[in-house]
């Protein structure tokens, strides 16, 4: 299965690869599902994901990221930081315009930082604009920006999205039109928006870098998956994400094959299950790892996913240039398990098949949020698997927000199945710097290391790439050594597409880093002949 | 009559501000605020950025004077703004799920009439015909029948299959080019399987309603005195008896009122219809307490203003309540 789909795609990349630039049509649509509306087309003041895709075309931010994901320049042409990482320097593009026919300068770059750090802005990422002391439009085109130190992942945060000062300065955002109605500098336009049901984008065409070759794309809103399967089915959708149920078993028939081309690539996401390190069983290393080397992830993988994923390692996103894969491994070994376990004390002295020590046997409580049938899964497949080393464990799920409320956040926890978003940029200071291990913080399971806060330290005011690569594949070694968490796995992400659109070439950042290019063959755009 | 219905009216407002308080406090009693949903686990969320949210959104305020700035707000019709980020005025947010939820429920609820009335009538008539029989199964089949899993199925076979009807959505992404009587056509074919399937699901209890009545009023002795006098069988049934058996079909009109601005959650999710369940849900998921408190003060109003409609309809139909 897995192979015919990569053969698709194989072919589509060879079939378009050397034509493309003589045969592209303009023209035609595509409809795109989305389980949630958007709430607002002002994305840096929501904080869910369809907010950010549906508004994602409209604008554009000084960087970007490309399909590696690393950091290129969007709106700013060049950047330069200097040599002592105090100052970043953006050189902006001549010509840019605004959808309402506006020059963008680098004026519109500074209200945006003033926009981010005003206390007034309801937005939830004010942190690392709040780290910029200075920041000064120096003429039309320079934009740049101040700190007190180096701080290498704020170069991360000037992909944020730039809106148009002349029609929110002065303004209450949560009054603006811009809420509703977008205007940006991005490929595609806004036309409407039906609240909980669709988003409407139309190509913009004076994009600064030429049209885009789609003239219309609509985002649907439709809650269900199933439905939306349905519609992809019946031709009302061009594009969705499916689930590994609909991937495996539901999309493998002829009709399929003919219309539509399926696409599988790691996401940026990470499942784990994470130790109370204030809880003195969890505190011993062995202790950690004996559970690592119990649990079978790719069985985990297969159970749950299907198959459609990968054993994970460590926080960061295999594949991408922060990745180190030469770190220690924790595959299933149940006797290492029970060798480890002794070690640490654990046996079963009164041989009833759970392992104790001083008189109490090891059994305890993974703890995860309701709604997610991945992690419920997941847990049962640990559980059995504890069982048979001895551990005795108990699965307990709780609505998220009593979960993070009375539990995540006050500590009273044993283990928890939860995951994490792995983002581009490689900064992990917030989840393992033991200043961050206080109630209410990110660091929950209480990790303390002191070489790690070094190293998470040091990276954040390392501007070299290289340099900074090195501490980052330091911290990668020492956290699968430590194994503060079982890492589990990193799911694919399963779009399928119609098969009318061309130019989809998948890459570490996924298909959509180049939604521009994508197009429709002329004698295809007629949608009833999408059917 | 007047001061009957003046008594009414003022014994509405406390009753209203005893369900706000007590929804006020339930709202806020549960786990988590709004800002905890959009901040909690995410790395890029600064603690100083969380307080400045709190702050904007007034609930840094003992839970007293909030309710209190609420209640002022209230008295001269202000819902205030969504906590959502876009600070939609909660009023706009309700009007744009308002008109289809409530269409939805009205042409539902007019079919389960046409359809319940009928076969109550003629079940009651025919007591224990084959008729009454296969009713009976049909209209419990649909009462006992999953409407989700019932609205899959007929998405497949009316959507994919057949390719007859629309599978989800309220209109079609053309609908804005089509004339006028092709975009009524457009919204018909969209609206269809919902308002069939919702309808098909509630005549269980009106059919049985009518059926009950019916049986009831038959055994009186004013029917026996019309059949005695020599009234046609038609006449006896459909002017004498029928109309005396709908009456506890005005209650329960009545009680439907609230449910007409209040859609399910699940049936318009199935269907992506953008409606009042899916809003409020989504509300009370995102702690949005401005919308949730919005939504529940309309409820309110309309369930006490139905259960005075009920009542006076009563009062008009039936001397006898009036009289006391």
């Amino acid at each position: 299965m897995t192979k015919i789909t990569a053969a698709l795609v194989f072919c589509l990349f060879f079939a378009l690869a050397p034509g493309q630039a003589a045969a592209v049509d303009d023209g035609g649509s595509l409809v795109m599902g989305t389980i949630g509306d958007a709430t607002s087309m002002i994305p840096m003041i929501t904080s869910d994901s369809a907010s950010h895709e549906m508004s994602g075309l409209v604008y554009n931010g000084l960087l970007k990221y490309d399909k590696d994901l690393n950091l290129v320049g969007d709106l700013a042409q060049s950047w330069t930081v200097s040599p002592d990482g105090l100052t970043i320097t953006f050189k902006i593009r001549q010509g840019v315009r605004w959808q309402d026919g506006k020059p963008y300068t680098a004026a519109d770059a500074l209200f945006n930082w003033q926009f981010m750090v005003d206390p007034k802005t309801p937005t939830a990422y004010s942190g690392d604009y709040m780290k910029v002391t200075k920041a000064e439009a120096l003429d039309e085109h320079t934009f740049r920006v101040r700190y007190d130190e180096p701080f290498a992942p704020g170069l991360a945060s000037w992909t944020l999205s730039q809106m148009p000062r002349h029609l929110l300065e002065g303004k209450d955002v949560r009054a603006s039109e811009l809420n509703r109605h977008p205007i940006g500098t991005g490929p595609y336009e806004f036309v409407r928006w039906d609240a909980g049901a669709r988003v409407v984008l139309r190509y913009f065409k004076d994009y600064f870098r030429g049209r885009a070759h789609i003239s219309q794309v609509t985002y649907r809103v439709i809650p269900d998956m199933a439905t939306m399967f349905l519609e992809l089915k019946s031709g009302g959708l061009d594009w969705m994400g499916l689930t590994a149920l609909q991937y495996r078993r539901q999309t493998e028939t002829a009709f399929f094959k003919k219309n539509f081309v399926k696409y599988r690539y790691l996401s940026s996401s990470y499942s784990y299950l994470g130790y109370n390190l204030k809880d003195p069983r969890f505190a011993d290393k062995r202790v950690r790892q004996g559970l690592s080397y119990a649990i079978n992830k790719q069985e985990i993988i297969k159970g749950v996913l299907l198959g459609l994923g990968r054993v994970c390692t460590g926080p960061i996103k295999p594949g991408t240039y922060w990745y180190n894969p030469k770190v220690r491994h924790f595959p299933y070994d149940p006797a290492k398990a029970r060798e480890l376990l002794a070690q640490a004390g654990w046996k079963d002295h009164d041989g009833d098949g759970v392992l104790d020590k001083d008189g109490r046997p090891f059994e305890f409580t993974i703890l995860t949020n309701q709604g997610n049938s991945y992690r419920a899964n997941t847990g049962v497949i640990i559980q059995q698997r504890l069982a048979q080393i001895g551990v005795r464990v108990k699965l307990r799920t709780v609505e998220w927000a009593a979960f993070i409320k009375e539990f995540i956040n006050k500590g009273r926890f044993e283990a928890v199945l939860l995951g994490w978003t792995m983002t581009p940029d490689p900064d992990q200071f917030d989840i393992w710097h033991s200043s961050k291990a206080k109630p209410g913080q990110l660091n929950f399971t209480y990790y303390k290391n002191p070489e790690v806060d070094r190293i998470l330290t040091e990276q954040r005011r390392t501007f070299d790439r290289e340099k900074r690569r090195a501490l980052i594949f330091k911290l990668q070694e020492i956290l699968a050594e430590d194994q503060p968490y079982t890492f589990l796995y990193t799911p694919d992400a399963l779009p399928i597409l119609a098969a009318r659109i061309k130019g989809i070439t998948p890459a570490p950042a996924g298909i959509s880093y180049n939604f521009t290019d994508w197009w429709v063959p002329k004698a295809l755009q007629h949608p009833a002949l999408t059917r | 009559m007047l001061t009957y219905l003046a008594k009414r009216l003022a014994m509405m407002v406390p009753l209203l501000i005893g369900i706000t308080f007590i929804s006020f406090l339930i709202m806020h009693l549960a786990p988590g605020s709004p800002t905890d949903l959009a901040t909690d686990l995410n790395p890029k969320v600064s603690e100083i950025a969380k307080e400045r949210l709190t702050k904007l959104y007034g609930l840094d305020k003992p839970l007293p004077v909030q309710y209190w700035n609420w209640l002022k707000r209230l008295a001269v019709l202000d819902f205030g703004r969504s906590f959502a980020p876009d600070g939609q005025p909660v009023l706009s947010k309700i009007a744009d799920r308002l008109p289809i939820t409530v269409t939805i429920n009205l042409l539902s609820l007019a079919l389960v009439l046409v359809i319940a009335v009928p076969i109550g009538v003629y079940s009651a008539t025919h007591r224990g015909s084959l008729f009454d029989q296969a009713t009976t199964v049909f209209v419990f089949l649909g009462f006992a029948t999953p409407t989700f899993w019932l609205a899959l199925l007929c998405m497949i076979l009316f959507g994919v299959v057949l390719g007859w009807l629309p599978i989800s959505g309220i209109k079609s992404l053309n609908h804005d080019q089509l004339s006028w009587a092709g975009q009524l056509l457009d919204y018909a074919r969209h609206l269809a399987l919902p308002v069939l399937l919702s309808a098909f699901t509630s005549l269980a209890g009106m059919s049985r309603y009518m059926r009950g009545n019916m049986l009831e009023v038959i055994r009186q002795d004013y029917v026996t005195t019309a059949r005695a006098k020599g009234l046609p069988e038609r006449l006896v049934i459909y002017s004498h008896a029928l109309r005396n058996a709908l009456m506890p079909v005005i209650t329960i009109l009545g009680l439907s009122v609230p449910a007409l601005i209040g859609g399910s959650v699940i049936f318009e999710s199935i269907f992506a219809i953008p409606g009042m369940g899916k809003l409020f849900y989504d509300s009370v998921m995102a702690r949005d307490y401005p919308v949730v408190m919005g939504g529940l003060v309309i409820g309110a109003v309309l369930t006490l203003v139905g259960n005075l409609l009920a009542d006076l309809g009563y009062a008009l139909v039936d001397p006898r309540v009036r009289s006391k």
